[in-house]
């Protein structure tokens, strides 16, 4: 049976290849909220959860995701509410694959084996490793497969041709492609040698590879999508969380279904 | 289960990954001065947990500091710095009105307080500021909760005609205006942390973000034995001076190695650079003094190794004070370069292997260490450095009168003068009760 992940980045029908990723911080703006907020993306077209475990000092994220990060964590989103609630969403078959981003300090402390049997227990397909590069990823990719997680790791503009090679191998869930030297967060423009390394990340592995960070619009997401098989929305998906909460909006599930759409249209 | 179709992991390496296991793969050995190993551990401690994007940066830094580590031109040259612009070597002294005092072993300080700038942090400025240099990069940035760190980047700065940012968080900009008034005056940009707890942990959180979209011209000079592989060892190595002097002034002076040395310990640089060189030697007792704070309870103290577990902070494991789900949490210092949650990884190899035993010295306990150096011996200590005479005064109390210890005097106390005359206001006991 082919799992969640891959049978996302292999559905036909599709125009381009990619999918639309968009990212969500657990517990923000609620708990409560989780799962109304994911059936919003699935109308929406999404296509795969980039689900955001809170920690409170995140080093790769901008100022949005860490202060929704904080809001998360202050109305106590722990591990423990968070995969009750993932459990429950799957338990009323919620079908995407959803991909928990989570630093490796969550992880360690939960140990990397009991955190992953917990994590398949709960129904999420793998885990992105913001912060476990090549050299310390290997033990923890081990412990993720054990219990059939995928793994995604990253690469970033900086990093040498060779080492993308090693990271391409390891991975088995999909390859993170960095789009900007930096943090998380919108950018106007994104860098010119976006095309280029997606080209020749394509040359150096079979799994699928996402483009995220800096992207917050439809063109952008129009512009990525015939050059990657998922394209990874997140802060600027909090942002839209964030106004509709600002502005008091009744449905923020819906409101937010109505953002990821405009997003989705970029794909077709 | 699928777990037979794969290769197990040593049991070591499973031990490796979970706060729970993590020190039975060190327990029972025996501290060494061999680490760490290439990959940046000290026993199961250390390693890198960095985003991607600055593996790049990390990796260059380690290639250029072994580079440098075998030229002699640049032990040269730092050489050269230490001794002509920080004022190397700095004394040992003996404390004779404190000994008196303590009633027990002579008690020596070593006095990085005279270094220049006025803290030991300027022996990593001057090295990390040299290797910028080599690395061709033009900016460098800096984390800083006393400030002394940030000011000692910020004199590396002017004095090598680098650009220089320095993160500060704002609660600490409060606590040490004198020193930001310095790091401006010398030309760096001081910018406030208005993130988290507003400390030195939130400043080393904007520092690393910084850092992710300016790799490419920019150096990070960490402060402290903290962050991921190469800097826990690249800012012991230079911070080592410290511990190599303090060796070859005991034996000339005294003719024997000292019982005891003490240094406070908040990310640990002036206590790793002090304890380095005495590692392999079994007979010298060392003892690290972390900040109690108010007391025991979560959040009211910053004593990473006494009272946290392994964990995952700024790069490396350590131990780290943080809740069941690994959320850094709340800690609490009168001294600001002691207010942070994590601690280097060598220091908690070096607990686990107990090669250096690690206590606390409370709020009201080191301003009163604060106070009593002042009268007794003529010297105001950093509030770090007194959470050590406070420890040092309780330790020789209960040695003999031919033993002797060595207390590491990190920095001087003039940053902290406004703040410790706020708090006898507030608390008139504080500080007061002096002998």
């Amino acid at each position: 049976m082919t799992d969640r992940l891959s049978a996302a980045f292999a559905a036909p029908g599709r125009k381009h290849r990619a999918i639309l990723c968009p990212f969500v911080t657990a517990g923000y703006p609620s708990i409560d909220l989780l799962g109304p907020m994911l059936d919003s993306l699935q109308g929406a077209g999404a296509g795969c959860i980039e689900l955001g475990i809170p920690f409170s000092d995140p080093i790769a994220d901008g100022p949005t995701i860490q202060e929704s990060y904080r809001l998360a964590l202050e109305k106590g989103a722990t591990v423990e509410r968070i995969l009750q609630a993932v459990e429950k969403i799957r338990g009323r078959g919620f079908a995407l694959p959803i991909m928990a981003m989570a630093s490796f300090s969550i992880i360690f402390k939960h140990g990397a084996d009991a955190f992953a049997a917990h994590c398949a227990q709960a129904g999420v397909d793998g885990l992105i490793l913001p912060d476990v590069p090549l050299e310390e990823a290997p033990a923890v990719v081990e412990a993720l497969n054990r219990y059939k997680l995928k793994s995604s790791l990253l690469i970033a503009p900086t990093t040498a041709p060779d080492r993308r090679a090693k990271i391409a191998a390891l991975c088995n869930g999909f390859i993170y492609y960095l789009s900007v030297t930096g943090i998380t967060g919108e950018r106007q423009t994104l860098p010119a040698d976006v095309p280029l390394n997606l080209k020749a990340l394509r040359a150096l592995t079979p799994h699928p590879i996402c483009v995220g960070f800096g992207i917050s619009r439809p063109d952008q997401v129009a512009e990525l999508a015939p050059l990657a098989d998922g394209v990874i929305v997140g802060s600027a998906i909090i942002k839209s969380i964030t106004r509709e909460l600002a502005a008091a909006s009744p449905d923020v599930p819906a409101a937010l279904g109505r953002f990821a759409s405009q997003l989705a249209a970029g794909l077709k | 289960m699928n777990s037979t179709a794969l290769a197990q992991p040593s049991a070591s390496e499973a031990n490796r990954l979970s706060s729970r296991t993590v020190h039975e793969s060190v327990g029972n050995t025996v501290a060494t001065s061999h680490v760490p190993d290439a990959q940046g551990h000290f026993g199961p401690y250390g390693g890198v947990y960095v985003p991607e994007t600055l593996m790049a940066a990390v990796s260059q830094l380690t290639q250029e500091y072994q580079r440098a580590r075998n030229d002699p031109a640049f032990a040269e040259e730092l050489d050269y710095y230490l001794r002509q612009f920080v004022g190397r070597k700095t004394p040992l002294y003996f404390a004779r009105r404190l000994t008196e005092l303590a009633g027990g072993a002579q008690i020596y300080l070593k006095r990085e307080d005279l270094a220049h700038t006025g803290a030991h942090k300027i022996n990593n400025t001057i090295g990390q500021g040299l290797l910028t240099l080599r690395m061709k990069k033009k900016r460098v940035i800096a984390e800083t909760g006393a400030g002394q760190h940030g000011v000692a980047t910020a004199t590396a700065a002017a004095a090598f005609g680098l650009q220089c940012d320095v993160y500060m968080g704002a609660e600490d900009i409060r606590r040490q205006s004198l020193n930001v008034f310095r790091m401006k005056l010398m030309g760096a940009r001081v910018v406030p942390v208005e993130s988290g707890s507003r400390t030195l942990k939130d400043a080393t959180n904007e520092a690393m973000r910084d850092w992710m979209g300016s790799v490419e011209h920019t150096h990070y000079i960490i402060g402290s034995v903290v962050g991921p592989h190469p800097f826990p060892q690249i800012v012991r190595d230079f911070q080592s001076i410290i511990g190599r002097e303090t060796r070859a002034q005991a034996l000339e002076m005294l003719g024997r190695l000292p019982d005891a040395i003490i240094a406070c310990v908040g990310g640990g640089s002036n206590a790793a650079g002090m304890f380095y060189p005495f590692v392999d030697d079994a007979d010298v007792k060392l003892f690290g003094v972390e900040a109690g704070g108010r007391g025991m309870l979560a959040g009211q103290h910053a004593a990473s190794l006494s009272m946290g577990q392994p964990g995952v902070l700024h790069g490396s494991l350590s131990y780290v004070l943080q809740n069941s789900d690994g959320q850094t949490a709340d800690v609490h210092s009168v001294s600001a370069g002691l207010d942070y949650p994590g601690v280097g990884p060598e220091h908690a190899y070096w607990k686990d292997t107990h090669r250096v035993q690690y206590f606390s010295i409370t709020d009201t306990e080191a301003l009163e260490a604060f106070s009593i150096l002042a009268r007794r011996e003529g010297i105001i200590p950093a509030l770090e450095s007194a959470h050590a005479i406070a420890f040092a005064i309780k330790q020789a109390g209960q040695m003999s009168k031919n033993q002797m210890v060595i207390v590491n005097l990190s920095g001087r106390g003039d940053k902290d003068c406004m703040e410790v005359a706020r708090l006898m206001d507030e608390q008139p006991q504080a500080g007061k009760k002096v002998p």
